[in-house]
């Protein structure tokens, strides 16, 4: 397989609502999950025996169980305001990516068994049998849904498509219907310790050749310290950081700041990766055990603070989410947020004067910056309302001198996402993920036309490997995706710190 | 699925990358090569070396930065750089070379 023959849409100077194509996309299907990858997460290794009473149960356990979901499926008036906000269907056309009809495939499945209506007169009020077909409909459109949660900003009642979504995955994983991408990774987690895989001596010896670099490059004795005890700060960053580009600059970026900023901290090798596909796939006791290892890295390291590298979903689930799955965090500095962005920590470096940055370093740059949807319409940041809008343009704004936002219906809580999220940052959905780009490199496009936007600063791992694939599709430089620590790596003075 | 080397039948992964790295020999890297559209030149060689070399360390493909400086190092400081592997490797340094590897293919957010 080399490059697959994907045609990328064209680019239209405002979006509009696509002519609708039945089944547009129901060829797209990622990889099922091995028996012995489901296995060593401990799901059903392939659809059991009686699956169809088993999902049923599960999704009436997860109703039962979450409030949230059951009022997401008992709300819906279809009043459609959410059916143009999803990027999937902007980009396929399928009618099926609406957000209204992703809900309906479960809706119409609990509806069937878990209302007296769909009960007794299933036809009248749209109720059906959970067949095969249908669990087939969930595999390939629940898997269509990168949990962006854009549709949910746009709909009267809220309604989160994504927390249907994980529900869905959720029922399929307990019934043996795992996705590779996800479920594979989520193994290498509790094995080896990070997404990628990365053992811990290959990552001192990534670590060491970066320290080389860097000293080569700048004279100065940048550190990427690994498992150090005593350090004040514990980074927990993608290991996508370590492994590709553009991802290193930021890590570069980090460490550089810590080395200006004169504050000790390490990496660990036992929680060497932010990344918590558990979120993904809905899995509470995954999320869980994933985050713990934070917990115990920093305990064992004796850190003050823990600091989240660029990556959106993990911020979300530390942000949202780590207090009460891995807390109290009672051992940490109360000073400063717990956790903490490390755009917050370089935030305030920059505004107490503790770190320099020269703009005219990245003169070459004229920036955009892209918000990332968990960031974005799921955190915080700096304890201000908005801030997670704030913090990373107001440090792009301080790392460069030309910077141009795009428009406003496309950036903030109204954010396009990448079309990699949630767990779909794979080759063979490859067409779904250069479709699903469209409403990005839409309003990118325009920025570029306008103003020469030849830079777009994110702050996740996803997000960039996603926007490094399907730029070109669309005939942008790979290399115009980046971090936003990236710009201030390159705009950092060192070695003056005084 | 599987891949034809030499009258052997190999076993693959869904997507092409060989399961078993013990099957891998020149005469297979030349075959997945072929089907990735890719034409092995000597420097295409040195970089599939040093992934096996790496890997079998490491039990992990080299990151970038890491490949990138020992390509520097062994083909000259202008060839020691993310877009010079691209141009061996079109769809990816680390993903279709580490298939011709025969290196299983790098997961997670990359
Ligand atoms: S959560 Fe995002 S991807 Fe999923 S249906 Fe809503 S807009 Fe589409
Ligand atoms: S906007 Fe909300 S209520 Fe309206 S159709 Fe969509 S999910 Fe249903």
């Amino acid at each position: 397989m080399g490059a697959p023959d994907v045609q990328a849409p064209p680019l239209k100077a405002y979006p509009v609502i696509p002519i609708l194509q039945a089944d547009a996309m129901a060829g797209s299907r990622p990889y099922v999950a091995a028996e012995k990858l489901n296995e060593a997460i401990g799901f059903p290794g392939k659809l059991v025996d009686g699956w169809q009473a088993k999902a049923v149960a599960k999704l009436g356990e997860l109703r039962d169980r979450y409030r949230s979901l059951r009022v997401f499926l008992d709300a819906c008036v279809h009043c459609g305001a959410c059916t143009d906000k999803c990027h999937f269907f902007l980009g396929t056309g399928d009618p099926k990516n609406m957000p209204v009809a992703r809900q309906e495939l479960v809706r119409k499945v609990y509806r069937r068994y878990f209302t007296f209506a769909g009960k007794h007169f299933p036809k009248l009020v749209g109720a059906e049998d959970l067949t095969e077909s249908v669990l087939e409909d969930w595999y390939r459109y629940f898997n269509q849904c990168s949990e962006c949660r854009r549709c949910s900003v746009y709909c009267p009642y809220g309604i989160d498509t994504a927390e249907i979504t994980m529900a869905a995955k959720e029922v399929m994983d307990s019934i043996g219907m795992g996705q590779k991408y996800t479920n594979e990774i989520i193994g290498k987690v509790h094995k080896i310790g990070n997404n990628l895989g990365l053992p811990g001596p290959a990552l001192l010896d990534t670590l060491q050749t970066l320290e080389e670099e860097v000293k080569e490059e700048t004279g100065q004795d940048v550190r990427f310290p690994l498992d150090e005890p005593g350090a004040e700060v514990l980074v927990v960053t993608p290991s996508a950081d370590f492994f590709a580009e553009p991802h290193v600059f930021s890590l570069i970026g980090y460490a550089k700041v810590f080395h200006a900023a004169g504050i000790r901290w390490t990496l660990s090798s036992h929680a060497s990766e932010a990344g918590n596909f558990g979120l993904f796939i809905g899995n509470y006791d995954q999320t869980r055990r994933i985050a713990m290892r934070v917990r115990e890295a920093a305990l064992e390291l004796g850190v003050k603070r823990v600091v989240v590298g660029e990556c959106g979903h993990a911020w979300r689930v530390a942000y949202s989410f780590w207090n009460t799955l891995i807390g109290p965090f009672d051992f940490l500095d109360a000073r400063h947020p717990v956790p903490q962005h490390v755009c917050e920590l370089t935030y305030d470096l920059i505004r107490r004067g503790a770190i320099t940055l020269e703009r005219e370093r990245n003169d070459r740059r004229v920036v955009t910056f892209h918000d990332s949807c968990n960031v974005a319409r799921a955190s915080g940041m700096g304890g201000i309302p908005r801030g997670q809008f704030i913090l990373p343009r107001a440090i792009v704004r301080a790392a460069c001198t030309r910077f141009h936002d795009m428009a406003p219906e496309t950036i903030h809580e109204n954010t396009f996402c990448c079309g990699g999220g949630g767990g779909l940052l794979t080759d063979e959905l490859v067409e779904l993920r250069v479709k699903g780009a469209l409403p990005r490199m839409e309003a990118l496009k325009a920025v570029v036309d306008e103003h020469g936007v030849n830079f777009m600063a994110t702050i996740c791992a996803i997000c960039k490997a996603q926007f490094a694939k399907v730029l070109p599709y669309y005939k942008f430089d790979m290399g115009m995706v980046g971090g936003v620590h990236q710009l201030v790596g390159d705009a950092i003075v060192l070695g003056r710190n005084d | 699925m599987s891949i034809e080397v030499g009258g052997k039948t190999l076993e693959t992964d869904e997507e092409g990358y060989l399961v078993n790295l013990a099957d891998w020999t020149e005469d297979v890297a030349n075959v997945i090569a072929q089907a990735e559209n890719v034409e092995m030149s000597e420097n295409h060689w040195e970089v599939v070396n040093f992934l096996r070399d790496y890997y079998n360390e490491y039990q992990i493909a080299p990151a970038v930065r890491v490949l990138t400086k020992a390509i520097g190092k062994k083909l000259g400081p202008d060839k020691g750089n993310s877009k010079y592997l691209y141009e061996l490797f079109p769809y990816g340094p680390a993903k279709q070379a580490c298939k011709i590897a025969g290196l299983p293919k790098p997961t997670g957010c990359v």
